[in-house]
Order: structure tokens, then C-alpha cells, then sequence
């Protein structure tokens, strides 16, 4: 029931005026077009420690994501899957507004959001990760810091999330006299089926834009995080914020992020193939 | 979301008996919490849940009291005894998700701007889960802020439809929800034409998902019925009721 920090951003009402006006000639104040992405740029394996690691700048905003991979007991009712952990903290250096202390309800929206677009699309084929079905299985981490906050964390830190994932080497764990889980040394990729994009629209207004910066979330109406796969079918999507849609803003809003996610996913591809 | 068996049989209908447009059954009961300012109890299929409104009242802490509007609390909270295996009384980060977006989809139909530093408190509590509890938890809340006289644009029924064995059904059940491959759960405000929550598990095409936005959209409508009759039936009676009908 707590309200949250990020959502309280205040920005002025004249600035907020302009920015609506501006968004209802089509036009945003950063001079993007409403559906412009900020340019994205991933560096990868820049935590050494880690069995995959990424940081994604979306503009302003940009996150760090690792993986960790161990051995642990499955989850109950998946006792033959590898488990898959997601978390997501937005640090305190990211914002003026952020403060240290347990997760707000918006961290957990966004953790949960993030995990749900991972999972949902099957990326991480986890019925591969099972080493003593039922007793020993794969755990995999991936944890993601948010280092800076200039809006659409939902989008920056799935991005993040799944370059790591498609970077990472995991160690290759091997079961001895049917007992025993022994680290061999050496690595393997992960077994992964497809690249889940996620794509975020907000509303301001009547108007539907893409990749909102603090600003213009500040100001939002509405919000849409919608999720596709490498076939451009959707696998998960979260309405947020207090405003609402019309279902033809959301069939509008389904087929722009099937477009959109589709020139982001080449994208990915391109900058994780780079210097791998 | 492995598919161990059929969910659909050979005449077309589902593991409960329904066929793939049909709603479970649906009972609301308005006014039963008699302390609170307005409340509801739904029966939806299995599901059994209590939402209790407070408020308008004065803000505890004070600085969330807000200038121009009414702060809007909503807390969806499932019960030990809810589930299979025993829930854990403390708020889950699922709960606490479902509690925000519960929140989102009623404040679209509020007048908070009448009741300026005040807060009014939804509390949802789930004493059986039956798949779809969000759904039924946001039907009842949405009738007992009715039951406690706020001003309102519009009232908002809640409904899932999703994919079950390669077919698009309607209001998914706990089954279906467990061993479908989707689930899409809506609430939409029937007067204003306006989705309030929308959330999607699970794959589905340009195609599925349209249709199963449509069919989610017409699930609503029916349970907006159902929660039209149960105002009428607590503030009119029966009489009221027939005449109307005629």
C-alpha cells in the first residue's frame, strides 16, 4: 500500500503543458518522433565474475545485468525444469529520488514484469537444466542494477536481461554415480529457443508514444509493456498507471511493439554478435 | 505450462462442463461486512472472496493526504487456508503487484477529486482461490465502492479469457490457468468503453490476441450484468428488479 518515489517525479505545470501541446503536433520535447526509440547500446561482459553480463544504456537510462549460475533444488511442481530467478533493484544512485530500503511496489512490478516476458516466451529452455530430476537442478540468477533512471526501466532492464542471457557461458555441471553434482570446469552456452523483446508504450493525451524518458512518464496516462518473441507472437504483456485504453489503442499499441520489437531484436542480435 | 492433458473434450466442452464462451457461475452479495462503509462477497466458480470498502476517511500517515483528490489504498491479500498448499500469511510479491494494478484498474472510474485529503481503503480478501481471483477480486471491490455511495464514472467488471488447447476460451478456471497456454485477464469500463487492467501470460499470435481481447471484452460485459442486478437486488429488492426487466 506504500506510494511510490519514482512516481512522484514533479515536473512543472508549464513544462507539462508544453509537453502535452508538443506531443499533440507529433512532436516530443527531446525532438524525438512519437515513435522513437532512444538509441540503445549494450556492452557486454563487463563483470568478469559473473557467467554473463551486460550494461544497457537506453538513453539516459541504463541498467547492468548479471548472471550467476549455481546448483539448487528445482521449484515444487517443476521438479524436472532448471529454476530461473529474476530481480531487478533500482539503487540509489539512480535517481534523487530513489531511497535505499526494501522494494517499493513499483520495483516489484518492474522485477516481475521483466521476469514475465523471460518466461513467459520460454527463452531459457529449462527443461535442459535439470541435472537429478526432482533433486539437483540448474539455478540461474540473472539480477539486474539499475544505475541510472531516465524512464522506461521495464524496457531498458529486459533488454539488459536478455543480452546477458545471450552472452553468458554457463559452467557445465556434471552428476556422478547418480549422486554427486561436480563443477567440470568447463562452460557451455545456454540453451535458449528465442529472443523476447519487450516494447513500452505510454499514453499522454491522445497520443501513444514509444520509450517515455522520467519526464514524460511523470506525465503519463497510461502505460503498456508488451512482450514478443522471435515469431512475433506476443508472450506477455502489463497495462500500468492510472489511466486507461481503448481496445483499438491496444490493438494499435500490439501491433507497433510486434514491429518495434522486431527492429530492436535485430538490433540485439547485431550488438551481441559484435566482439563475441 | 506443459500440456499433460486434454482440457478440451470431443463435444467441445472443458474440464468444469462449460463451453468455451461460458462464464462460471457468478454471485454477488452487496453490503455483508457490516462495519465497513461498502462491501461485496463474490462467488466466482470456486472462488469465494470479501472486498470492504473505508472511506472516504481522514489519511493515516498524514503526509499522503493529498491537496486536490483522494488517495486511493488498495490491498488484495489471499488467506492461508485460500490455496492447496498453505499460503503464507505475509503479502507475497505477487500480492503486492496485484494490489497495484487492482488499484489502476479501479482509479479510472473514481471521482477522487471530490474527496480531497481524504483516502478511501479497498481491501480484497481471498478466502478461496479458484484461478481468476484478480478478476473476481476487482468485480467485487468495483460493486462494494457502489455499496459505499462514491461518486463514479462507471463501475468495472473484470475477466479473463485465454488459450486452451489451441482454442480461445473464456474466463480460464484454475485448471486452465495451471495447464493453458495463455491467460489474459481485462477489466474494462462497459459506459466509457475504456480497458483498465490488462495483463497477458503466455504466447499467442496477432490473431489469438485480438480474438481473445474480444472475447475477454464480452465476458465483462456479462459480469457488469450480474453486478448491475446485485446493486439493484440490495437497494430496490426483487420488485424493483422485475419491473425493470419489463
Amino acid at each position: 500500500m506504500s506510494s511510490s518515489k519514482r512516481s512522484t517525479i514533479i515536473v512543472e505545470h508549464l513544462r507539462k503543458q508544453q509537453m502535452r501541446e508538443a506531443i499533440s503536433r507529433s512532436k516530443r520535447l527531446d525532438g524525438r518522433d512519437l515513435d522513437e526509440m532512444r538509441t540503445l547500446e549494450i556492452e557486454l561482459g563487463i563483470i568478469g565474475k559473473a557467467d554473463g553480463s551486460s550494461r544497457v544504456r537506453l538513453g539516459n537510462s541504463e541498467v547492468v545485468a548479471g548472471v550467476k549460475v549455481e546448483t539448487g533444488t528445482p521449484f515444487e511442481g517443476l521438479e524436472n525444469k532448471g529454476a530461473l530467478i529474476l530481480s531487478a533493484e533500482v539503487l540509489p544512485i539512480a535517481s534523487p529520488y530513489v531511497e535505499p530500503g526494501p522494494p517499493d511496489e513499483e520495483t516489484i512490478e518492474l522485477a516481475r514484469v521483466v521476469d514475465r516476458g523471460v518466461r513467459e516466451s520460454e527463452m531459457v529452455d529449462l527443461d535442459k537444466l535439470a541435472l537429478i530430476p526432482g533433486k539437483v537442478v540448474y539455478t540461474i540468477f540473472v539480477d539486474c542494477s539499475i544505475i541510472n533512471y531516465d524512464g522506461n526501466l521495464f524496457d531498458a532492464s529486459s533488454y539488459a536481461v536478455v543480452s546477458a542471457l545471450m552472452s553468458s557461458k554457463l559452467p557445465v555441471f556434471e552428476v556422478q554415480d547418480g549422486e554427486a553434482v561436480v563443477n567440470t570446469g568447463k562452460k557451455m552456452d545456454p540453451p535458449l529457443t528465442t529472443i523476447p523483446v519487450s516494447i513500452t508504450a505510454v499514453k499522454i493525451g491522445d497520443s501513444v508514444i514509444l520509450d517515455p524518458t522520467a519526464e514524460e512518464e511523470a506525465c503519463m496516462d497510461a502505460r503498456i509493456t508488451i512482450t514478443t518473441n522471435s515469431e512475433g507472437k506476443f508472450a506477455a504483456l502489463q497495462k500500468g498507471s492510472t489511466g486507461s485504453f481503448t481496445i483499438d489503442e491496444i490493438k494499435k499499441a500490439a501491433e507497433i511493439a510486434r514491429i518495434k520489437g522486431e527492429e530492436v531484436r535485430t538490433k540485439i542480435k547485431e550488438l551481441t554478435s559484435n566482439g563475441h | 505450462m506443459v500440456q499433460t492433458r486434454s482440457l478440451i473434450d470431443e463435444h467441445g466442452l472443458r474440464t468444469d462442463g462449460r463451453t468455451m464462451d461460458e462464464l462460471r457461475n457468478v454471485k454477488i452479495q452487496v453490503g455483508i461486512v457490516k462495519n465497513a462503509d461498502g462491501s461485496a462477497y463474490i462467488e466466482f466458480g470456486k472462488n469465494r472472496i470479501v472486498a470492504a470498502v473505508y472511506g472516504p476517511r481522514e489519511v493515516h500517515p498524514k503526509h499522503m493526504a493529498q491537496p486536490d483528490r483522494c488517495v486511493l489504498r488498495c490491498r488484495y491479500h489471499m488467506s492461508p487456508f485460500s490455496t492447496d498448499t498453505r499460503k503464507n500469511p505475509a503479502p507475497s510479491r505477487r500480492e503486492v503487484e496485484i494490489s497495484k494494478v487492482m488499484r489502476e484498474a479501479l482509479e479510472p472510474a473514481l471521482m477522487l477529486e471530490d474527496y480531497p485529503r481524504a483516502a478511501i481503503d479497498v481491501f480484497v480478501e481471498v478466502l478461496q482461490a479458484d484461478g481468476g481471483s484478480r478478476c473476481a477480486g476487482i468485480t467485487a471491490a468495483s460493486v462494494a465502492l457502489a455499496d459505499a455511495g462514491i461518486n463514479m464514472r462507471d463501475i468495472v467488471p473484470a475477466c479473463a479469457a485465454g488459450k486452451v488447447d489451441g482454442k480461445i476460451v473464456l474466463d480460464i478456471n484454475d485448471v486452465e490457468d495451471k495447464e493453458g497456454s495463455a491467460d489474459m485477464p481485462l477489466a474494462y469500463m462497459p459506459h466509457l468503453d475504456r480497458v483498465t487492467l490488462l495483463q497477458l501470460d503466455g504466447i499467442l499470435n496477432q490473431e489469438e490476441f485480438n480474438e481473445c481481447l474480444d472475447k475477454a471484452l464480452q465476458g465483462c460485459k456479462m459480469i457488469y450484468e450480474i453486478q448491475r442486478r446485485a446493486l439493484i437486488q440490495k437497494y430496490f429488492g426483487d420488485e424493483q428488479e422485475l419491473k425493470e426487466e419489463s
